[in-house]
């Protein structure tokens, strides 16, 4: 768990970087820190590792001081990502990634052989390692400085807007590999991005800075999109928040046709093996946009509904058979039918 | 006989003269710029520690720079009561003017080294002295290296000059041609060894380079 008590960064100009924060960061859980350029969330995650030191408050990990241990040491116990990876380009990745253990007093060797096997972890191959950064891909490097942060297995992991530098494919592909390393690891991880759906995405917990280093609001995601706090939260979750927000959503509760339902005189076509591969109906066939399973979430229905040529969206079993339709007059009465309860904000209060 | 018979023939009765100016003229040369170094790596780390002392000590590094080379090896047997046929006369002063040159580059070099590298080095737990030789150091050092290389080229030539007070290596080989009437023989042996001598110490330096920096010379992905 760590601890922001009061803590406030001005520097010798009299700008405030981060103005009084307080707030807690539960242990084995990802904290994204949200929010515009210029409002603090950097230095609030560098103040956690003492790259920034606050003029007034303080910090504590699991109830201990930061600064109640040497900079260097206490650094060495937390991980650290940032944007465009940080490799050391005169090191080989092994190298890199073997950097903290190394610095910890671990034999060459050893760190090596344990950097080549979380070099696989991360997605890459142990005979990549002896390359240099400069030879491998945008992604690739910001894998590798994954593994490094990961290689002292810190219980604490600092991520400064570490997927910002890299194209949307890779950046998605990082961000599934990340979910999939945390359900393994379970570190506390505190993320910073300029990026609201990444903040959605990843976070089970996320902290809306404002200007001047205010905390907006702190919540789980879809309370953020749901109940923004202010004005403030309402604009950066922007007007799609509604949207969004379905991604907290299961699809798998929706109300399902047989796949033979006529929708708008077009039946779902099938192959032999039972996948669907288009609409037919008295004009020809149209094609079909796409299917989702009982996993995907309400965003990726809707999604599709919005793109399908027939006012229909196809559901799929586990071996991608067609099992089920959800019609758009379903959909709708759903999507309406989860908001009549809510209290006005007004009412609430 | 022809002209380069004439050379030849030169070369082979004086080899004694050309050999022993030849090694006076190499760690004349040489041993300098090694000094230099030594020096200018703390100079350097300072500049980069302390921004503000930047502009004085390349101030000062510019003034040694304009002192003549003649006027500063006799001034120097001046000053440090050494005699003036006292080789260390050129050494010092060959010491100072690679200081100021390698000053500027090596500063410059440190500099260069992307920041975000050295912050994420703090991040990962270095403390300053080891990040200082174990990551910036090393990644100054092409940087680093072209300094030298001009040091040491602009050494080779400088050491002649010397001659003229009776201690320049290759350098005498042409105030002899010059006592002798301008006889060109030793003037043109002089020349060639000298310039054989720059582009053999540099192309040392280059091999040694890309030794020390096999990450410089990777190709990049994509």
């Amino acid at each position: 768990m760590i601890e922001f008590e009061g803590v406030s960064k001005r520097y010798a100009d009299g700008t405030i970087a981060v103005g009084d924060l307080s707030m807690t960061i539960p242990s084995r859980r990802i904290t994204v820190f949200v929010g515009p350029s210029g409002c603090g969330k950097t230095t609030s995650l560098r103040m956690i590792n003492r790259m920034v030191e606050p003029t007034a408050g303080r910090i504590l990990i699991d109830g201990d001081d930061v600064t109640s241990r040497p900079a260097a040491e206490l650094r060495r116990s937390i991980g650290y990502v940032i944007q465009h990876a940080g490799l050391f380009p005169h090191r080989t990745v092994v190298d890199n990634v073997a950097t903290v253990p190394v610095l910890q007093g671990m034999s060459r060797r050893q760190a090596r052989s344990r950097a080549r096997e979380l070099l696989e972890r991360v997605g890459l191959t142990a005979q990549m390692g002896d390359r240099y950064p400069v030879q491998l891909s945008g992604g690739q490097q910001q894998r590798v400085g994954v593994a490094r942060a990961l290689a002292a297995d810190p219980p604490i992991m600092l991520m400064d807007e570490p997927f910002s530098a890299v194209d949307a494919v890779v950046r998605d592909d990082l961000q599934q590999e990340l979910l999939r390393l945390q359900s393994d690891l379970a570190k506390t991880i505190v993320l910073v991005t300029h990026d609201l759906d990444e903040a959605i995405r990843l976070g089970d917990q996320v902290a809306v800075f404002a200007q001047g280093g205010r905390l907006a609001q702190l919540a789980p995601p879809e309370e953020i999109l749901r109940e923004p706090a202010d004005e403030f939260v309402a604009r950066l979750v922007g007007r799609d928040r509604g949207f969004r927000g379905l991604s907290f959503v299961t699809a798998g509760d929706l109300p399902v046709q047989p796949v033979d339902t006529f929708v708008e005189d077009h039946r779902l076509t099938l192959d032999e093996d039972g996948r669907a591969t288009g609409w037919t109906g008295p004009d020809g066939v149209r094609r079909l946009e796409g299917t989702f399973t009982a996993a995907d979430s309400m965003r990726v229905v809707t999604d599709l509904l919005i793109l399908s040529s027939v006012g229909a969206v196809v559901r799929v079993d586990a071996e991608g058979r067609a099992d089920g339709l959800v019609l758009a007059d379903d959909l709708t009465e759903v999507l309406r039918s989860r908001q009549r309860p809510r209290p006005s904000l007004a009412e609430e209060r | 006989m022809g002209y380069l018979d004439e050379v030849w023939d030169y070369a082979r009765e004086n080899h004694h003269e050309v050999w022993s100016g030849l090694r006076e003229h190499v760690w004349l040369a040489l041993l300098p710029v090694l000094i230099a170094l030594v020096l200018a790596l703390p100079l350097a780390w300072l500049i980069g520690r302390f921004g503000w002392l930047r502009q004085t000590i390349l101030a000062v590094g510019s003034i040694v720079y304009t002192i003549p080379s003649l006027a500063l090896f006799l001034l120097l047997s001046g000053i440090i009561g050494t005699g003036y046929l006292d080789p260390l006369n050129v050494v010092i002063a060959l010491t100072l003017y690679s200081v100021a040159l390698l000053v500027r580059t090596t500063a410059d070099a440190l500099a260069s080294v992307d920041d975000s590298v050295l912050q994420a080095a703090t991040a990962m737990g270095y403390r300053p002295a080891r990040q200082w030789f174990t990551v910036q150091l090393p990644l100054a050092l092409p940087v680093v290296f072209a300094g030298l290389r001009v040091a040491t080229v602009a050494n080779v030539s400088m050491v002649s000059i010397a001659a003229l007070i009776g201690l320049g290596g290759l350098g005498e080989l042409f105030t002899r041609g010059f006592r002798l009437g301008f006889y060109t023989p030793p003037i043109v042996i002089g020349l060639l060894l000298t310039v054989a001598l720059a582009l053999v110490a540099d192309l040392l330096l280059v091999l040694l380079q890309r030794m020390l920096t096999p990450w410089s010379r990777v190709g990049v992905a994509r």
